[in-house]
């Protein structure tokens, strides 16, 4: 099938469909809403596997640590649940908002 | 989300086809919905639908009293060019700034040729083998800029049948009005033959290959902004 520009590779939606079919457990985190300085858009994923793998990113790599953990819960039984952050680093202060902006994160396991 | 919404998000983006993944933060339940169903959804689900399609931004809204997540998937446009020509060679690197990524085809290999178009998608066969290979879709735009109806008018008509969002051609009034009585005897309608810009470009009095790359790169943005998208086609 012709692909035409999705990145096979890196493509966070392509990779939880391939982790899924492979018999790993995934969840799924999605940037859902931004203030300010968000480093990552609106809709951006991260993908996380039970052991901690993920690709993907929901920041400038600030909250990935965080949102990772979360995910490991998720996946082992938790409720999907929303996680809210404020961005403070560099990204922020460069473009003048050096209080930050904020992301809404959305985690949810691949049932 | 479901394994089963994932795969069909992932069918459609690999087909090259706009869709819309829902969720409902209430019950966490998922749906899809392609751009082809959006035009036949009414009320406050309709309009945030239509809305998300024309602006490709993806954003939490509330649809009748429920919060709800719109996530966005369009498909990566896509600037085909007809011509491996001066004016190509600039709209080339601007395209890719843009957003537009170019992609050029011109069966002539001395025009052709990696030395001239580093970096760029390059295809140096007849448009009729390079369009079936990778076939053309809503969500590209085709310039057709070589002058030559041998190379240009395959490339225009399959753009049109295939409802790209924007075509132009090169050439001045006299040239497109005989390429409008060429194309029209190829079994082009009249309203297809509205679509074509030509002269290409928006009128900026440019002059120079570089000047004319720019007011194509602007009237293919401007078109793919203002698109008649495929849901209000199917409405219709």
């Amino acid at each position: 099938m012709q692909t035409a520009h999705l990145d096979e590779s890196r493509d966070p939606l392509l990779i939880a469909q391939d982790w899924k079919d492979g018999g790993r457990d995934v969840a799924l985190a999605t940037v859902v809403e931004t203030w300010g300085s968000a480093p990552r858009p609106v809709g951006s994923h991260l993908v996380i596997d039970s052991e901690g793998n993920f690709h993907g990113s929901v920041s400038g790599g600030c909250v990935e640590g965080a949102v990772v953990s979360e995910a490991m819960e998720v996946i082992s039984g938790g409720e999907a649940r929303m996680l809210e952050f404020g961005v403070a680093d560099e990204t922020a202060w460069q473009v003048g908002l050096s209080c930050g902006g904020r992301i809404k994160v959305f985690v949810e396991r691949l049932s | 989300m479901d394994a089963l919404s994932l795969k069909t998000v992932n069918d459609e983006r690999r087909a090259r086809r706009a869709v819309v993944l829902m969720n409902n933060f209430k019950d966490n339940t998922d749906r899809v919905i392609r751009e082809c169903e959006a035009g036949s959804i009414t009320g406050e689900l309709g309009e945030a639908l239509r809305n998300a399609f024309h602006s490709g931004v993806s954003k939490a809204v509330v649809v009748d009293g429920t919060d709800c997540f719109l996530n966005v998937y369009l498909p990566q446009p896509r600037l085909v060019v007809i011509g491996a020509v001066h004016i190509s060679q600039a709209l080339a690197p601007m395209g890719k700034i843009a957003g537009y990524p170019v992609e050029i085809i011109d069966p002539r290999t001395a025009f052709a040729s990696a030395e001239r178009f580093p970096d760029v998608e390059l295809s140096a066969e007849w448009p009729e083998d390079a369009l079936k290979a990778r076939p053309l879709d809503p969500y590209c735009a085709l310039a057709a800029v070589t002058h030559d109806p041998k190379i240009d008018d395959y490339a225009l008509k399959a753009a049109l049948d295939a409802g790209c969002f924007y075509v132009g051609a090169l050439g001045s009034r006299k040239t497109h009005a005989k390429r409008v009585e060429r194309l029209l005897e190829a079994g082009v309608t009249e309203a297809q033959i509205g679509r074509i810009q030509a002269p290409i470009g928006v009128n900026i009095g440019a002059l120079v290959p570089a000047e004319i790359a720019v007011a194509i790169l602007a009237q293919v943005i401007e078109a793919f902004r203002s698109r008649q998208s495929v849901q209000r086609e199917a409405a219709a």
